[in-house]
């Protein structure tokens, strides 16, 4: 069994993900080669074989060029599977290579399950178990899900070069919005979901983090409804934080908000869905209504 | 001017789900249905560019499952589309990514469309596949999870999400197919004056016998509740006795009272 990753530079940093990319592939007791299209002065620490194009040639975010190079590695390599870590460049990559080689693609594998590739599925609710019926396969991983490997050594490097250019043209980087709150260093984070129902809810979750002596956090939807700012995100495309407490309030408990929070000490859900997969992860899960309990805690902790 | 705009039709995600008869994917008994949310994004972009563009562009929105999705479609009518396909399948659900692209691409390069819009994944299955599956099937230029878009005359600017809340500016020429994510616009309600226009609206029905040529690449073994990790405590009962049994556990294992 031979796995081919492919590693992940960002604005010529190496990603700290790429290192979960062995440790999938050592659960998979896979041989490893790596493709990394990046800078040289940033390659991770293992002694396979290291297939390395220029980002300054070929862009960071080049997908038509990027293909290339990959079938380029597999064409070398032969690979039985082909693995991403499931990001933004992961999941855009992925099934055009999948597509170019017609062979299976499981995307954001969360295990390996006696011959097959559990997947989630339903926001997370439930699980796949996916099998491929090609010989070679395409995966994506989600980050988090395999403790990184640390394989040590220096990479026996092999140069590639792309002939074409891409039909893509990268324009630039837009920073992150600024962060006017800080939630990183918040001791106690209550958030609001969906689940809060509107906009003129916010007040009842924002009175018990002011009870608690803590800060609003909130999921995507709030903040993408207008109903908080961007800077109280919690989550992948918001802020990783690590409170003593998170409260999460009618927040469904996506891997996207979780990779946020689940460092918390001690999590408190509050969800009418007892099945929510926040369940998953809080040590506990109320099953009531926000609006009902929510200002009943706040009441009985201000008395 | 042509544009396609594809739509799933997915379960509430707050149901509770249970296996089917073969227990590969969701019994649809007791289910409610909406569209992808993603593919709201899709359709509310694709309908401002309608609106922006005027009468000689057309846009048509297509949606593959069984009777059921037609509402998915006619909301998608009723929030601005001109026209729907609606590829009658009723085993949909046990289809792969690779089969469902296959299936919009044929239809596709039978129409020729400049630009194709589609949600970034479904919210039950997930695979983020689809949308860019069809691109390559059809070679067309593709980027994926975009929370900003701009046209002008052939030429996309498009804005992608990427991961701490950065994004990523990109350009590229029509033909070309871009993946819809959160954020990037606020889907209209569709008005009733609206729904009731959309019903004019023609929908086209297309047996998928007739655009299916290929098979899975990969199948479903098994769909499950995932196990259980144990150490969270359930509440459940009354309002009054919730509150003072969570003031007692807050008070016993951790320190924010103190
Ligand atoms: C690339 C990408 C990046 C993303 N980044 C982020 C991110 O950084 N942060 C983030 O949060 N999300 C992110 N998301 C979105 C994520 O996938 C989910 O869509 C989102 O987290 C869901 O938010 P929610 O839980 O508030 O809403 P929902 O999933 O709609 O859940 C609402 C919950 O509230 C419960 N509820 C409803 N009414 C009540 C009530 N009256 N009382 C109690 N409970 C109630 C429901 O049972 C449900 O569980 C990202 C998605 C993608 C694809």
């Amino acid at each position: 069994m031979k796995a081919l990753l492919i590693g992940e530079q960002r604005e010529g940093k190496l990603l700290d993900s790429t290192y979960e990319l062995f440790g999938f592939a050592a659960q998979l007791g896979a041989e490893t080669a790596m493709l990394l299209v990046g800078s040289e002065s940033q390659l991770p620490a293992y002694s396979g074989t290291l297939y390395l194009a220029d980002a300054a040639s070929c862009g960071e975010y080049n997908p038509d060029l990027h293909k290339q190079l990959l079938l380029e590695a597999v064409q070398r390599e032969n690979p039985d599977c082909i693995v991403f870590m499931h990001t933004s460049y992961g999941w855009d990559l992925a099934p055009r290579v999948a597509a170019s080689l017609k062979i299976a693609q499981v995307s954001e594998v969360t295990g390996i399950v006696g011959g097959g590739l559990e997947v989630g599925c339903c926001n997370a609710k439930m699980r796949r178990t996916v099998k491929p019926a090609t010989p070679k396969t395409v995966i994506t991983i989600q980050a988090g899900a395999f403790p990184a490997g640390q394989p040590g050594g220096a990479p026996q490097v092999q140069r590639l070069a792309a002939a074409a250019n891409g039909r893509l043209e990268f324009v630039g980087y837009e920073p992150a919005e600024k962060k006017e709150v800080d939630l990183t260093k918040a001791e106690v984070i209550v958030s609001a979901g969906r689940g809060v129902g509107k906009k003129e809810n916010i007040p009842v979750v924002r009175a018990l983090a002011t009870a608690l002596g803590g800060e609003l956090g909130a999921s995507r939807p709030v903040v993408d409804s207008g109903w908080v700012e961007h800077s109280h995100q919690v989550g992948t495309t918001g802020q990783t934080v690590s409170p003593r407490l998170y409260v999460a309030c009618g927040i469904s408990g996506a891997i996207q908000h979780l990779a946020g929070m689940k460092k918390a000490d001690f999590i408190v859900a509050i969800n009418k869905d007892k099945d929510a997969p926040i369940g998953e992860i809080a040590d506990v899960l109320v099953v009531a209504d926000v609006l009902q309990f929510v200002p009943a805690l706040t009441a009985k902790i201000q008395r | 001017m042509k544009i396609l705009v594809c739509i799933k039709q997915v379960p509430d995600l707050e149901s509770r789900f249970k296996p089917n008869a073969e227990g590969v994917w969701y019994s649809e008994t007791d289910l409610a249905w909406r569209m992808n949310e993603y593919d709201e994004y899709a359709v509310e972009q694709a309908v401002q560019l309608r609106e922006k563009l005027g009468e000689t562009t057309e846009l048509t929105v297509l949606s593959i499952g069984p009777e059921r999705v037609v509402e998915a479609i006619k909301k998608a009518l009723a929030m601005g589309c001109d026209r729907a396909v609606h590829v009658r399948d009723s085993a949909a659900a046990a289809k792969d990514p690779w089969q469902i692209a296959s299936i919009i691409a044929a239809y596709a390069k039978r129409e020729g469309f400049d630009l194709i819009f589609a949600g970034m994944q479904s919210q039950d299955r997930g695979s983020a596949q689809v949308g860019v599956a069809v691109a390559e099937q059809l070679g067309y230029a593709c980027t994926t999870t975009i929370v900003g878009f701009e046209y002008d005359n052939g030429a996309i600017t498009a804005k992608r999400e990427l991961e701490g809340g950065m994004k990523g500016v990109v350009r590229m020429k029509a033909p070309a197919l871009i993946t819809c994510q959160l954020g990037l616009n606020v889907p209209r309600y569709p008005t009733l004056p609206n729904i009731m226009k959309a019903k004019k609206k023609e929908i086209s029905v297309i047996p998928v016998a007739e655009l299916l040529t290929e098979g899975a690449l990969a199948n479903t073994t098994s769909f499950h509740s995932p196990a259980k990790k144990g150490g969270g405590v359930v509440l459940e009962g009354e309002v009054d006795l919730l509150v003072s049994q969570l003031l007692g556990i807050l008070h016993e294992k951790t320190a924010v009272f103190r």
